[in-house]
C-alpha cells in the first residue's frame, strides 16, 4: 500500500477528531431530551418555586428534586442495563421480576442469618447476572426473539420470588443493608449514589474499552458484524447480564427501602417505566447507537412528569393519561418525520397569512 | 399474434438508471426466456409488465391494445398472472384455499367447500397433479408449491404467465415436471415469461430469448439459432473476439507456495465438491454465472458457510473455520458480495467501520484510542481516494463505490494474508469502478494474494494469474497464463 497515489481526498482538510470522551457533545441527538426535561423543570419552577429548594436536613438532603433523583434510581438503574440491550436490538421484559427474585434472595439471605453484608449483596447481584445470563442464552444461543425470551422470566420471574418468600412477605431488620435504600453519604441519598457508580463503570467499560463499538455494531447489523468477526453471541450474552446485574441492584434499593421483600410488587411494571425512559432518550428499538446519558434524561423526565403532576394540584386520577400525553408529545418532538412535517406546516401557514396579506393589499 | 408488447419502458431509480428504453414482446403460445446478470433490469422490467411497478415512460400494449398497469391485482384480473421464486401463497392453508383465495365460489352467501374441492381437484388433473387438496400448502414440497401456484395463475384465466426464476430450488424430476406444464400451457396460446439463470434450462424449453444488461436492451433472438457462447457473450457483453489477457506487471517472487487449497471442498445444498488453490502472491479470478457458487466458494473459505466435506488447508495447517471470526484470525478478509447486509455498519461512521474488524481482532480489552482510529481512517480515506467531507460521517450515507472502498479499508487495514473479493464492483458508479479495479491491480502487483469474483469478464481478464470457471456449483475448468481470454471464459461457462 505504500506505493499509492498520492490522493486528492489529501488536499482537503480532514476535520479534526471531535473529543469523543466519556460525555457526549451536545448536537441534534441531544437537543430533544433535554429540552423535554429543561421544559419540565421549568413547569415545576412555575407551579411550586420551592421545588429546587434543597435543605440539609439531620446531615441529609431533603427537597423536591432529591425525591426525584432518589425515587427514579431504581428505573434509572434498569434503565442503564435496557439501554444497552435495546442497542443491540434486543429488549428485556424480565428486569421487573429480577427485581423481586433479588429481593427475596437478600430478605431470606438475612432472615437466614447471613452476618456479611457483602455476602448478600454479593448473593443479589449473583442472582441477577444468572437471570441475565439465561436471558442472553435463550436469545443468543437458542435465537428466541427477545421479547418473548425474556417474556418467560417476565412471568415466571415473579413465581420464582413467590416461592422464594414461600409467599409471605420477608421483612428483616439489619441496618447495613437498609442503608442501600434509605442511607446517605455527605448528605446525599444512596441510591442516587448507587447509579452515579454504576452508570460511571457501565459508561467506562463501554467507552473505554470497545465494547460499546461492538454493541452498537451487532445493533445495527448483526450481519455485518458476523462477517467482521465480532463476536455477537457474546455480545448479546453480556448485556443481558448487565441488565439483571442492574435490576439486581434496583430491586435490592427497593427491598431495603421497605425492609422487606414483596415478591407481588417488588419492580411491578418497571421494566415498561425502563423501556419509555430509553426511547424518550431518543434510543431505537431496532437497535444502534445508545447513550446511557440520554437513557437517564429519560428517566428523569418520567419521575418529573410525576411529580409535576401531583405538585400541579390536578386530581390523581388523571396521572396516567396526562402521563402518556406528555409521553407521546416528546417522543413526537423527536420524530424526524414530525419535525419535518411541522417544519412544513409553518412554512406553510407563513405564505398563506403573507398571500393573504399580499391579497388584502391588492384589494 | 403478439399478447404482451412493451416498448421503450423506462425506470429511474435514485442514482441509477434500472431500465432505459426496453423493449419487450411476448407472442401467443410461445416461452420467452427473459436473461441478464445482476442488475440487468430483469425484476424491474417484470415489475412493470406485472402492475408491481409503474415505469416512467414508455407503452405497453395488451393484445394490440394499450394498457396502463396501476396494479398487480389489475394485471392479474387482465389476465396477467405471476409466479415468484418464493412461492407467494399462504402455506399454512389448505392447497384448495390457496387456489381459490379471494374468489371462493359461494352458495347461499356462504363458501361451497364441495365446490372448491372439486374443482380443485380437476384444476390440478391438468397438471398431472393428483394431491390431497385439503391438505396445507406446506405439507408439499417446492415444486408442488410452485405446481400450485401456477395453477392458480392459469386457473384465474391468465394469458400471460411470469416465471421469475421457478427453479431455481427444484431437483432435476421436479424441473421436468414444471416443463411438461409449460409446454402443455404453451400448447394452449398461453405465453410464458420465463426467468432463469440456468442456461441448460433456456435452451431445453424456450422458443426466444430477450437479453437485458445494465437497465439495457441487448436484444431479441430465437433460442434456436443462437449459440450459447453468443448468448453469455450477450449476457456478459462482450462480443466473441480475441482479446489478449493482460497479465498485472508484479513482481517476480510472485507464485510461492500454495497459501489456500481446497481439496474436493462441499458445502451441502451450495457447493459441489470443488478443488482449488491460491499461491502466495497470486491473482485468482472465479468466474461464472450468476447462482454458479462464485460466492459459495468465497463463503466456504471464510467460515460464513461451514463445510460439509473435504479439506481446506491455509498457510499450511489445516482448518475448519466454523466461523468468519476464525478465519480473521487465521489471516483472510472477506469483501461480501451483499454489500448492505453484510458488508457496511450502516450508521456508524467511516471511521468505525474501518477500525471494526482490526478492533475485532484485538478483542474488546485492547480498544482502539479515538486518535488511533482517526488516523487509521485517514491514511485510508487518502490512499483509496474515498470522496467524504471527513471520517465521521456515517458509512450509509456514502455512494455504492465509496462503500465499497471502505470495506476493501477495513480488511486491508488488518493486513490480511489472503484477500477474498466477492464481487467487488457490483452495485458501483463507472468512477469508483475504475478506481477499485486499478487497486485491485495495484495489490496484485504488491504481491497480495487475491482470490476475487466478477461476472465482469474483463476484470478478472484484466489481473487474474488463474482463473476458475464455476457452473452448476462446482469448477468446471481452470485457465492459467497467456490462456486467459474473454472468450476461453465464456466458452468454460457455456460448455453443455
Amino acid at each position: 500500500m505504500n506505493n499509492l497515489p498520492p490522493a486528492a481526498a489529501k488536499e482537503q482538510p480532514v476535520s479534526p477528531a471531535g473529543p469523543r470522551g466519556l460525555l457526549p457533545p451536545l448536537n441534534g441527538r441531544y437537543l430533544w431530551p433535554l429540552l423535554g426535561l429543561v421544559l419540565l423543570l421549568a413547569i415545576n419552577l412555575v407551579l411550586s418555586p420551592e421545588f429546587f429548594q434543597v435543605k440539609l436536613v439531620d446531615g441529609r438532603l431533603y427537597g423536591s428534586l432529591i425525591d426525584v433523583l432518589n425515587r427514579s434510581a431504581p428505573v434509572a438503574l434498569l434503565a442503564i442495563g435496557m439501554t444497552l440491550v435495546i442497542a443491540t436490538g434486543g429488549i428485556d421484559l424480565s428486569v421487573g421480576a429480577t427485581m423481586a427474585i433479588a429481593g427475596a434472595v437478600c430478605a431470606n439471605m438475612l432472615v437466614g442469618g447471613v452476618d456479611s453484608i457483602f455476602l448478600v449483596v454479593a448473593g443479589g447481584m449473583a442472582i441477577g447476572i444468572l437471570i441475565g445470563a439465561v436471558n442472553g442464552s435463550l436469545v443468543s444461543f437458542l435465537g428466541i426473539q427477545p421479547i418473548v425470551a425474556t417474556l418467560i422470566l417476565m412471568v415466571a420471574g415473579r413465581g420464582i420470588a413467590q416461592l422464594i418468600n414461600a409467599g409471605q412477605i420477608v421483612t428483616f431488620q439489619n441496618e447495613a443493608f437498609t442503608f442501600i435504600g434509605t442511607g446517605s453519604v455527605f448528605g446525599v441519598p444512596f441510591p442516587i449514589l448507587l447509579v452515579l457508580m454504576v452508570f460511571a463503570a457501565i459508561q467506562l467499560l463501554m467507552r473505554k474499552t470497545a465494547l460499546g463499538l461492538f454493541v452498537e455494531s451487532v445493533g445495527c447489523n448483526a450481519g455485518a458484524s458476523h462477517y467482521l468477526g465480532v463476536n455477537a453471541r457474546a455480545v448479546k450474552m453480556m448485556v443481558y447480564c448487565i441488565a439483571g446485574l442492574c435490576a439486581a441492584l434496583a430491586g435490592m434499593i427497593a427491598a431495603a427501602d421497605i425492609q422487606g421483600s414483596d415478591a407481588n410488587n417488588a419492580g411491578l411494571w418497571l421494566e415498561l417505566d425502563a423501556i419509555l425512559a430509553v426511547v424518550i432518550g431518543g434510543a431505537s428499538l431496532m437497535g444502534g447507537r445508545f447513550s446511557l446519558v440520554l437513557s437517564l434524561v429519560g428517566v428523569l423526565i418520567i419521575q418529573c412528569l410525576s411529580t409535576t403532576i401531583i405538585m400541579s394540584g390536578v386530581p390523581p386520577k388523571y396521572n396516567l393519561v396526562i402521563k402518556s400525553l406528555v409521553v407521546v408529545f416528546v417522543l413526537l418532538l423527536q420524530s424526524p418525520r414530525f419535525q419535518a412535517q411541522m417544519g412544513a406546516l409553518i412554512a406553510l401557514a407563513k405564505s398563506k397569512s403573507n398571500k393573504s396579506v399580499g391579497e388584502r393589499a391588492e384589494a | 399474434m403478439s399478447l404482451l408488447n412493451l416498448s421503450g419502458i423506462e425506470k429511474q431509480y435514485p442514482g441509477v438508471k434500472a431500465l432505459d428504453g426496453v423493449d419487450f414482446q411476448l407472442r401467443e403460445g410461445e416461452i420467452h426466456a427473459l436473461l441478464g446478470e445482476n442488475g440487468a433490469g430483469k425484476s424491474t422490467l417484470v415489475k412493470v409488465m406485472t402492475g408491481a411497478l409503474e415505469g416512467d415512460g414508455g407503452s405497453m400494449a395488451y393484445l394490440d391494445k394499450p394498457l396502463k398497469l396501476k396494479s398487480t391485482a389489475q394485471a392479474q384480473s387482465v389476465g396477467i398472472s405471476t409466479v415468484y421464486q418464493e412461492v407467494n401463497l399462504l402455506p399454512n392453508l389448505s392447497v384448495a384455499q390457496n387456489l381459490y383465495l379471494g374468489r371462493e365460489p359461494k352458495k347461499f352467501g356462504l363458501i361451497d367447500w364441495k365446490r372448491i374441492y372439486r374443482q380443485s381437484r380437476e384444476v390440478l388433473k391438468r397438471f398431472a397433479l393428483d394431491i390431497d387438496v385439503t391438505q396445507p400448502l406446506s405439507s408439499y414440497s417446492v415444486a408442488i408449491q410452485q405446481l400450485v401456484a401456477i395453477a392458480r395463475g392459469v386457473d384465474m384465466s391468465a394469458k400471460v404467465l411470469v416465471l421469475d426464476e421457478p427453479t431455481a430450488s427444484l431437483d432435476a424430476g421436479e424441473v421436468e415436471q414444471l416443463f411438461d406444464v409449460l409446454r402443455e400451457l404453451k400448447s394452449q396460446g398461453i405465453g410464458i415469461v420465463f426467468i432463469t439463470h440456468f442456461l441448460d434450462q433456456v435452451y431445453a424449453v424456450s422458443d426466444r430469448i430477450t437479453v437485458l444488461r445494465n437497465g439495457g436492451l441487448v436484444g431479441e433472438f430465437e433460442t434456436a439459432g443462437l449459440p450459447r457462447e453468443e448468448l453469455v457473450g450477450h449476457m456478459l457483453g462482450k462480443e466473441l473476439q480475441a482479446q489478449a489477457h493482460r497479465a498485472p506487471e508484479r513482481d517476480d517472487r510472485a507464485a510461492g507456495e500454495p497459501l489456500l487449497e481446497l481439496d474436493d471442498v462441499a458445502v451441502r445444498g451450495s457447493l459441489q465438491p470443488t478443488s482449488l488453490t491460491v499461491k502466495r502472491g497470486e491473482a485468482v479470478g472465479l468466474a461464472g454465472l450468476l447462482g454458479s457458487g462464485r460466492s459459495e466458494v468465497c463463503r466456504a473459505v471464510f467460515g460464513v458457510d461451514k463445510k460439509s466435506s473435504g479439506a481446506l488447508t491455509f498457510s499450511g495447517r489445516e482448518r475448519s473455520f466454523r466461523k468468519p471470526a476464525e478465519a480473521i484470525e487465521a489471516g483472510l478478509a472477506l469483501c461480501p458480495e451483499d454489500r448492505k447486509a453484510s458488508g457496511i455498519v450502516g450508521p456508524l461512521s467511516i471511521r468505525e467501520n474501518i477500525a471494526l474488524a482490526v478492533q475485532a481482532r484485538r478483542g474488546w480489552w485492547r480498544p482502539m484510542s479515538r486518535t488511533e482510529q482517526q488516523e487509521l481512517a485517514e491514511k485510508f480515506i487518502a490512499e483509496l481516494q474515498i470522496a467524504t467531507p471527513d471520517a465521521d460521517k456515517p458509512i450509509e450515507q456514502l455512494s455504492g463505490g465509496n462503500q465499497q472502498k471502505v470495506i476493501l479499508a477495513r480488511w486491508l487495514a488488518t493486513n490480511p494474508e489472503l484477500l477474498v473479493l466477492d464481487e467487488p464492483t457490483r452495485g458501483v458508479d463507472i468512477g469508483a469502478h475504475a478506481e477499485i479495479l486499478k487497486l485491485i491491480k495495484q495489490l496484485c502487483g504488491e504481491g497480495m494474494s487475491l482470490l476475487v469474483t466478477s461476472s465482469e469478464l474483463e476484470e478478472l481478464v484484466a489481473f487474474s494469474d488463474r482463473v476458475a470457471v464455476m457452473r452448476d456449483r462446482k469448477k468446471v475448468a481452470e485457465i492459467e497464463g497467456e490462456e486467459i481470454s474473454e472468450n476461453r471464459i465464456m466458452q468454460a461457462i457455456a460448455e453443455a
